[in-house]
């Protein structure tokens, strides 16, 4: 039992399970280096989730439906961005607004459109790709082989975005609005532009981090079948201190653990146990297991421009 | 001219939450007009089916029972500056807990009974929030997400029990659920106590004793809150923790208390269903109760008046939301997405009216 467990499969299906993770988790990334507490990211997930469903089963185009779901996504977070930038409300208060319009959305919509309670019909995702070379090596190159081309996807958009954020002067300014926005202000530096944009691009990843999960992963939408991915997806981030890489490596940790779980299912221990698993650990991990982590200073915080 | 302004401030407390609502439904009409509807028909027949006759009122009521309890479990927390998204595991490990309790004590009065029962409601809620409340105190971990987590353990945790420990068996019923709880260890229906004020409520009614215990502690929160020392903490630590702190409060110990209170007051938002109406623990019951807590609470300012009227509103809602079902094909989850639209548009309306005051004063 042991050896299945450590396995190059357990492997790559942590790998799997971190993908929708670490989309959202970046977009968390991106959202508090700005300033701006998403905890909308699980609705966001969520209602990525459904419209690649949707706009698979009309369209037939898993590329496409991804791309849609990242769009209604950033609709979503465009909402985040406007209730808890402009207006000023609390945006822990926002984001669970807007999760409960996700939730009760998505349903909604979902009993309209597949006419059946529960679930969509079996979707068609990704045609998986194979690495070349890498693949044909034995045992790691299990790794490379019959990917969804999201998880590769996903590897170089962690890439990209720790590049963005801390070797551009765009990521510099994006940083020095969570920072101290009054000196950023003072600086010239349009506070409430970067943190639009910072919001809206986490809506886009934290959308295709939900088509993950029902193109690649489920096949399939289920209501409510993000579980609280978008807030592991957070914990993810406070864990990686706010860094892409960081966050990746805790997502991939997340990912060990769900894999586990699924392969513990059906050994003894009672499946409601086992699927506390992830919960727990976000859990401990928030308790500070790894050391105190320091959010951007101006996290959660709204900035009044001055009035002169 | 401050008596003025206080007036204003009175009307604006009545007048935004009332505004809000009506903005809501006016967008939740506009999706019922993308579906086809006529929104006005639907309304005039879904709010007549909840409210036209004795028998709605009385599911109005039974609904509204376990929001104003949910409303109160947030409401508190927020006063103390922490957000309890767990009121929903709370109230499922409350309400499992009274169940057991109530099945496996012995046979009693219910005098003796009934009390400790409700008792452990309120400790199985209070387990249940302290854990998030410990770690926000001595870790300063965020309560949001750790609630949320315990949420997830609790549906679990909670499922595994009623399906493995404490099952009824011997019954073909689809969900799992515990035995029947004893009558000395349950509350009455109102049905009687309606007719007797000429209100024909029918004993079917699920409208049970829980009704007065959720108004008992509207007024008792209420109390705590403006009128103890402990309620003062409170409020001082949610309102301005660094002066509270300087001014000799215990913040520590006062976010774990708030959290206990908050708890409880969410545990015993499972006596309505658990303890009056199906007497028995019925796998996750709630279906989002403690979510809707968190609407209430919102729209009703945090205060005990506030959440008594929001209660009634979303207890009416729940009521539409079968008659949505019962009369169009119109999914019931759009009374959720009007929850929704309610919470935003209180949050903004509030947001801008307070910056309108604070604009007024500069000059």
């Amino acid at each position: 039992m042991i050896s299945a467990l450590f396995s190059w499969e357990t492997i790559a299906s942590a790998i799997r399970m971190a993908t929708p993770l670490a989309f959202a988790s970046l977009g968390g990334v991106y959202s508090e280096r700005s300033g701006v507490v998403n905890i909308a990211l699980e609705g966001i997930m969520l209602v990525g989730a459904f419209f690649a469903a949707v706009f698979v089963y009309f369209f037939k185009n898993p590329w496409f439906a991804i791309f849609m779901a990242g769009i209604f996504g950033t609709f979503l977070s465009l909402i985040h961005a406007i209730v808890s930038i402009n207006f000023k409300v609390n945006q822990i208060v926002s984001g669970v607004a807007l999760n409960m319009l996700a939730t009760g959305g998505t349903t909604f919509l979902s009993r309209l459109i597949f006419k059946a309670a529960g679930s969509s019909p079996h979707l068609e995702g990704l045609a998986p790709w194979s690495i070349p070379g890498l693949s044909s090596i034995p045992g790691i190159g299990k790794l490379f082989l019959n990917l969804s081309p999201l998880i590769i996807i996903m590897f170089f958009t962690v890439i990209f975005s720790h590049f963005i954020l801390f070797k551009t002067v765009f990521g510099l300014r994006l940083r020095s609005v969570g920072e101290n926005p009054h000196a950023a202000d003072t600086l010239g530096i349009n506070v409430y532009l970067y943190r639009y944009i910072a919001v809206l691009i986490s809506g886009f990843l934290g959308g295709v981090g939900g088509a993950f999960l029902s193109l690649e992963h489920a096949r399939v939408f289920v209501e409510t079948m993000t579980v609280g991915r978008g807030f592991i997806a957070l914990a993810a981030m406070i864990f990686g201190k706010w860094t892409p890489f960081g966050s990746l490596g805790a997502c991939l940790l997340f990912g060990l653990a769900e894999a586990i779980r699924m392969r513990l299912e059906g050994v003894g221990i009672p499946t409601q146990f086992i699927q506390m698993i992830p919960y727990i650990l976000t859990m401990l991990i928030l308790a500070g297991v790894v050391g105190k982590a320091t959010a951007p200073a101006a996290d959660g915080i709204p900035y009044e421009k001055e009035e002169l | 001219m401050k008596e003025d302004s206080f007036m204003k401030g009175l009307l604006w407390n009545i007048l935004s939450p009332l505004f809000s609502v009506l903005l809501a439904l006016i967008l939740g009409g506009f999706v019922i007009l993308s579906l086809g509807y006529n929104p006005i028909e639907i309304y005039a027949q879904v709010i007549g089916f909840a409210l036209g006759n004795p028998i709605g009122w009385g599911y109005v009521l039974f609904n509204s029972t376990s929001l104003i309890l949910a409303g109160l479990a947030v409401a508190v927390a927020f006063k103390g500056g922490l957000f309890n998204i767990g009121v929903e595991g709370q109230l499922l490990v409350g309400g499992l807990l009274s169940a057991v309790v109530g099945l496996s004590l012995p046979k009693m009065p219910w005098i003796i009974h009934f009390p400790i029962v409700l008792l452990s409601a309120m400790v199985g809620g209070m387990i249940w929030a302290g854990i998030p409340g410990f770690l926000k105190a001595k870790l300063g971990v965020h309560e949001v997400i750790n609630t949320i987590m315990m949420n997830w353990i609790a549906y679990a945790l909670t499922n595994y029990l009623v399906v493995n420990v404490v099952r009824e068996t011997g019954v073909v019923y689809p969900l799992p659920q515990t035995a029947e709880l004893p009558p000395s260890a349950t509350l009455p229906r109102l049905g009687g106590f309606f007719q007797k004020f000429g209100i024909n409520i029918p004993e079917s009614n699920p409208v049970n004793a829980s009704l007065f215990i959720s108004l008992f502690m509207l007024i008792l929160v209420y109390y705590l809150l403006w009128r103890t020392k402990i309620g003062y903490e409170i409020r001082a630590v949610g309102s301005n923790s660094l002066a509270a702190e300087n001014g000799g409060i215990n913040i520590q110990r006062t976010i774990i208390k708030t959290m206990f209170l908050s708890g409880a007051l969410a545990g015993l938002a499972s006596i309505n269903d658990v303890l009056g109406y199906r007497h028995r623990f019925l796998d996750n019951f709630s279906h989002g109760l403690g979510f809707t807590g968190i609407a209430v609470a919102l729209l009703g300012k945090n205060h005990p008046v506030g959440i008594l009227f929001a209660s009634l509103l979303f207890g009416a809602l729940y009521r539409m939301a079968i008659g949505m079902d019962v009369f169009t094909h119109i999914p019931r989850e759009i009374i959720s997405i009007l929850q929704a639209l309610i919470i935003i548009t209180v949050a903004v309306g509030n947001e801008i009216f307070t910056r309108m005051i604070m604009r007024r004063r500069k000059f």
